[in-house]
């Protein structure tokens, strides 16, 4: 689904030039279940950003379903994002003036999807994730396992090709935590790619393949099959 | 996305901050009651002007003794026998210029009328009844007295003095009052000129010229002086030659040598009216402009919170780009919120701006002048306001980088 060649990102700080990421390569199959390891400044999220439409590459090919992501302009990345990728962030991302079944419609809006459509199943996605219960909650409402819930619900709104997710238990308790890992085996079990960044070697261990970064570089991949 | 949903994101950002979003409006508010207000001003002192000038006369020319005064003086009258140098004959030897449709010379003061028991005091003026043409007046009961009787002790009341006298609707004719201590007998009335104007031009008494140059309106150092001498030209073109050809008649008549200071002035009236209607319309423009200043002030307030907006809420900007807003939808819900904020504050300020306009016009006794376009302009003004003001930050939020912006605190 995903292939990635000598993918560079460079960033130019006053006189210095920042290598984030210095050349990297991966593939990734559809209904993957991998976690992007290493320490901060390892080039993890640079690599997330770019996977995500979020950043574009300096040099390098990003092809995603054989599409050149990496040429695209700010709208189709914009679409991109709003279609193929779901985001789940450490601090959840809500917006407090949106009860859950409003934030989860969200990214439908943004598709174009018609409200009474959008409803039903921003409210069958909050059911799936364990949440029918607190569909009128805002955020403030919720506890940090729930909030992330909402989240993990809203980045499938569009039902996308690829779930990306930023230290996802990062914000919350141990027991909380798991169970979120929990809807992530689950959902990858019905067959969504996921792709956690984490530096929590509880969190890697779950993963069924894991890449490890430093420096810019990948320094293993236990699952790279080529 | 649907236009629609952008519409109810902006209203729903407005609403969730209620008192905020009303201080914001508030400079708009203000700014667009204070321009439909002042307008409103500016037009009923202009319709105001204008039914004083009206009724005045049209294509008159008065010509008063004395020298020249400045422009506009015409409305101010001139201390007691400041020139007693124009005469009837003066106005006699008017009548044959060509292109006079009817002189008449006129002599005036105050005087106390008593009735039975009632008691008035009102303008007296001695006329001939040439008058009535030269000021397009017309009786609206009895009859004016007839031309040779300028001696005769007889009155033509103002509709006023006859509310005032008699009695609202009473029929004074034929009745006797006291002009000072010189009995008259009523023969008329004046049709209504209206109570608009400087002064009510109904409250009035009109005798004959004689009568109220040796009884009422008292001595004059010449017998045959008097103090004005209307002139009315049979139409506009008429009248700017009348104007030059009274003056070169009343030189010759006085014997004023060339080089030497007139010692009569002449007042185009029409001409008085074109300057004030064009310094009053300019008086319209000139409050209008000042209040649009208000406006501006207002749109930079929202300009100001606009900013502090996209500030606060950088990180759901970059949350709504993650989910995939494209810039354009980003630019369009701030631009709306603006605009939102703008016209929200467009609305109060034109009902507080129309309230405001008729309750003044009431205290201050004024045509109530709402123009009609007093709404669509309060609604165009303050979106444009909106979309002026809120472009800038509009684009701050849209040009923002979302990884930077979901980082954000």
């Amino acid at each position: 689904m995903i292939e990635i060649e000598d993918l560079t990102r460079v960033y130019v700080m006053g006189d210095e030039r920042i290598h984030a990421l210095a050349g990297v390569s991966l593939d990734v199959a559809r209904g993957e279940h991998l976690a992007i390891i290493g320490p901060s400044g390892s080039g993890k999220s640079t690599l997330m950003n770019i996977l995500g439409g979020l950043d574009r590459p300096t040099s390098g090919a990003y092809r995603f379903e054989n599409e050149e992501v990496a040429r695209f302009d700010d709208d189709q990345l914009a679409d991109f994002r709003n279609r193929r990728i779901g985001f789940v962030f450490q601090s959840f991302q809500l917006l407090p003036r949106l009860n859950a079944v409003q934030n989860v419609e969200l990214p439908m809006i943004y598709a174009g999807v018609e409200p009474a459509e959008r409803r039903a199943r921003a409210v069958e996605l909050l059911q799936r994730v364990g949440l029918g219960d607190r569909l009128q909650n805002r955020p403030t409402q919720m506890s940090g396992g729930q909030q992330q819930r909402v989240a993990i619900a809203r980045a499938l709104a569009n039902r996308p090709d690829l779930l990306l997710a930023d230290e996802p238990t990062g914000a919350l308790d141990q027991a909380t935590g798991q169970e979120v890992l929990a809807l992530f085996d689950e959902l990858n079990a019905q067959g969504l790619t996921l792709c956690i960044v984490t530096h929590d070697s509880g969190v890697a261990a779950r993963a069924r393949r894991r890449v490890a970064f430093r420096d810019g570089r990948i320094v293993s991949d236990d699952g790279a099959r080529r | 996305m649907s236009p629609l949903e952008l519409v109810r994101f902006a209203v729903g950002a407005i609403a969730a901050h209620p008192m905020r979003s009303a201080l914001t409006s508030l400079g708009v508010v203000i700014g667009v009651a204070a321009v439909i207000m002042m307008t409103s001003i500016g037009l009923g002192a202009q319709q105001r002007v204008e039914q004083a000038l009206s009724s005045l006369g049209t294509n008159m020319l008065v010509v008063r003794p004395g020298p020249a005064r400045g422009p506009g003086s015409g409305f101010v009258r001139g201390a007691a026998g400041a020139g007693e140098s124009l005469t009837l004959d003066d106005a006699t030897a008017m009548q044959s210029l060509d292109g006079v449709l009817a002189v008449a010379p006129t002599v005036n003061g105050s005087a106390q009328l008593v009735a039975g028991g009632a008691n008035w005091n009102s303008r007296v003026e001695g006329v001939t009844p040439e008058y009535l043409v030269a000021r397009d007046l017309n009786i609206a009961a009895g009859a004016m007295w007839g031309e040779g009787d300028l001696r005769r002790t007889v009155a033509v009341l103002g509709p006023t003095v006859v509310t005032e006298l008699f009695g609202e609707g009473a029929d004074p004719i034929g009745q006797r009052i006291r002009v000072g201590s010189v009995p008259f007998t009523v023969v008329g009335v004046l049709e209504s000129k209206g109570q608009s104007g400087f002064q009510d031009q109904d409250d009035i008494v009109l005798m004959p010229l004689e009568a109220a140059r040796s009884r009422v309106v008292g001595r004059r150092a010449r017998g045959d002086s008097v103090n004005q001498v209307y002139v009315k030209a049979v139409d506009e073109d008429a009248l700017y030659w009348l104007e030059q050809d009274v003056a070169e008649l009343l030189r010759q008549r006085h014997r004023i040598q060339p080089g030497q200071d007139d010692d009569f002035n002449v007042q185009n009236m029409t001409a008085i009216q074109e300057a004030a209607q064009s310094s009053t319309a300019t008086f319209t423009i000139l409050l209008a402009a000042v209040a649009g200043v208000s406006l501006v002030v207002g749109g930079v307030g929202i300009m100001n919170i606009m900013l502090v907006s996209v500030t606060e809420r950088t990180r759901e900007i970059g949350l709504r780009m993650a989910i995939g807003a494209r810039r354009a939808d980003v630019l369009i819900q701030f631009a709306l919120e603006s605009v939102a904020l703008s016209l929200l504050g467009g609305l109060i300020g034109l009902a507080i701006g129309v309230g405001g306009g008729l309750l003044m016009s009431k205290i201050g006794d004024w045509p109530a002048a709402i123009p009609v376009w007093a709404a669509p302009l309060a609604i165009g003004f303050s979106m444009f306001v909106g979309v002026v003001f809120g472009a800038y930050p509009a684009w701050r939020a849209a040009r923002l980088d979302p990884i930077e912006a979901l980082r954000r605190e």
